[in-house]
């Protein structure tokens, strides 16, 4: 039960991004399409759950004083390993992703959960976690694209990363409707402070009636 | 010289580290809600970028390469930032307590800033020479110092207006940010 509910709590109540504010460089730059918001995602889910794994299976061996030098070795080695699958398999999400590939070894949600779960807890726990928080980023960063692909391109699709095949793209505004605004920084900036409040009041709207 | 100088106002205004690349978001929000803190994160981040560009730059081009191990070039980076973020913070607790109790507390946070390991990859990346390097390395840092004063005293005053509730704290500064990047969009093509 307990596992279940530390699983679920990354979704909406310990949201990473929106609710502990975790990871955001990456979520503001790469959900203009839904394409590279979920080529994130999966690569985030990839390193967390690895380092976590690994971190939780040296937490007795690593010395305390030098623990957080460890983490960023074996996040970083975890990171160029992801980097190049992705840039040997699916060229189009890697030119999409650009340097936030690089800049996942610091993504403070991954050094965040090794440093406040893996280092204290065992394998299965700490997989189960990476998932959870993993899925939670994902989570986030779809919303952030479907907002923003919509908004600002009128339109919505998903593509093949490895072969750039087309799996559905509809047209939901018509074309000279859409809004541009949304397609960059402006928008990620405005659309990401609508989220966040969004889940400040719906959470300000639970603790009141928890109150009464 | 010209095109440095051009170098220089592209990386501070135009491609503005944090409002147009999205880096360095945390500090960002975290540090911005006093003007002196602010100040004193920004000389910090200023120092560790131009000395750990500088490090990791040589130690590219006079290890890495030789080697042929490029590939290792992020693991090299990261530890080079966190080393020299750790010696640095020695270092001027050592010799000037006035300054250690200045930036004391902003220099651990500057390993997880994402601008300092962006830069130095921006520097292999882009082939700068020397000079080049030096020039962006000290340019993105200004860049971002200016944005984050600018943040701060609007943020002063956002402590006393009246604001919905739900955007209270970040939400709000979020909203600030984006109309800051509008401005800032007026920028593009100044060079």
């Amino acid at each position: 039960m307990d596992r279940m509910k530390n699983f679920k709590a990354g979704f909406i109540d310990e949201n990473p991004v929106f609710g502990l504010y975790l990871g955001i460089c990456s979520t503001l730059a790469i959900t203009t399409t839904l394409n590279s918001a979920l080529g994130m995602g999966v690569s985030v889910i990839a390193v967390l759950v690895f380092s976590n794994v690994i971190i939780s299976m040296l937490r007795k061996i690593i010395p305390d004083e030098i623990r957080i030098p460890v983490y960023i070795v074996v996040i970083a080695s975890l990171v160029t390993i992801v980097e190049m699958l992705i840039h040997a398999y699916s060229p189009s999400l890697y030119s999409a992703l650009g340097s936030f590939i690089n800049l996942i070894v610091v993504n403070c949600i991954i050094m965040g959960r090794a440093e406040a779960f893996a280092g204290q807890n065992n394998v299965f726990d700490s997989a189960l976690d990476g998932i959870g928080m993993g899925l939670g980023y994902t989570f986030s960063l779809v919303a952030m694209s479907l907002i923003r692909q919509i908004l600002g391109t009128g339109a919505i699709g998903l593509s093949n990363p490895f072969t750039d095949e087309v799996i559905f793209n509809i047209q939901i505004i018509p074309s000279g409707y859409e809004i541009s605004l949304f397609n960059n920084n402006v928008g990620a900036f405005i659309t990401f402070a609508i989220l966040a409040a969004a889940l400040a009041a719906y959470k300000n709207k639970k603790s009141k009636e928890a109150k009464q | 010289m010209g095109e440095i100088f051009s170098m220089f106002i592209a990386a501070v205004l135009i491609n503005n580290i944090v409002l147009a690349k999205f880096l360095g978001i945390c500090p960002f929000l975290g540090v911005s809600n006093k003007l002196d803190s602010a100040f004193g994160m920004s000389l910090a981040v200023i120092f560790v970028i131009v000395g750990a560009s500088i490090m990791s730059y040589g130690i590219y081009y006079m290890v890495l390469v030789p080697l042929g191990i490029e590939y290792m070039m992020l693991i090299t980076f990261i530890l080079v930032i966190a080393t020299f973020v750790q010696f640095t913070e020695m270092v001027i607790k050592k010799y000037s307590p006035g300054l250690y109790k200045a930036l004391g507390i902003y220099l651990p946070l500057i390993t997880t800033n994402c601008v300092v390991l962006q830069v130095t990859l921006d520097n292999i990346a882009n082939e700068f020479n020397f000079v080049n390097m030096l020039v962006y390395s000290f340019a993105v840092p200004i860049g971002f110092m200016l944005v984050l004063l600018l943040f701060a005293t609007i943020r002063e005053r956002l402590e006393t207006s009246d604001i919905p509730e739900a955007f209270k704290g970040n939400p709000i500064a979020l909203v600030v940010a984006a109309i800051m990047a509008l401005t800032f969009s007026a920028f593009a093509g100044l060079v």
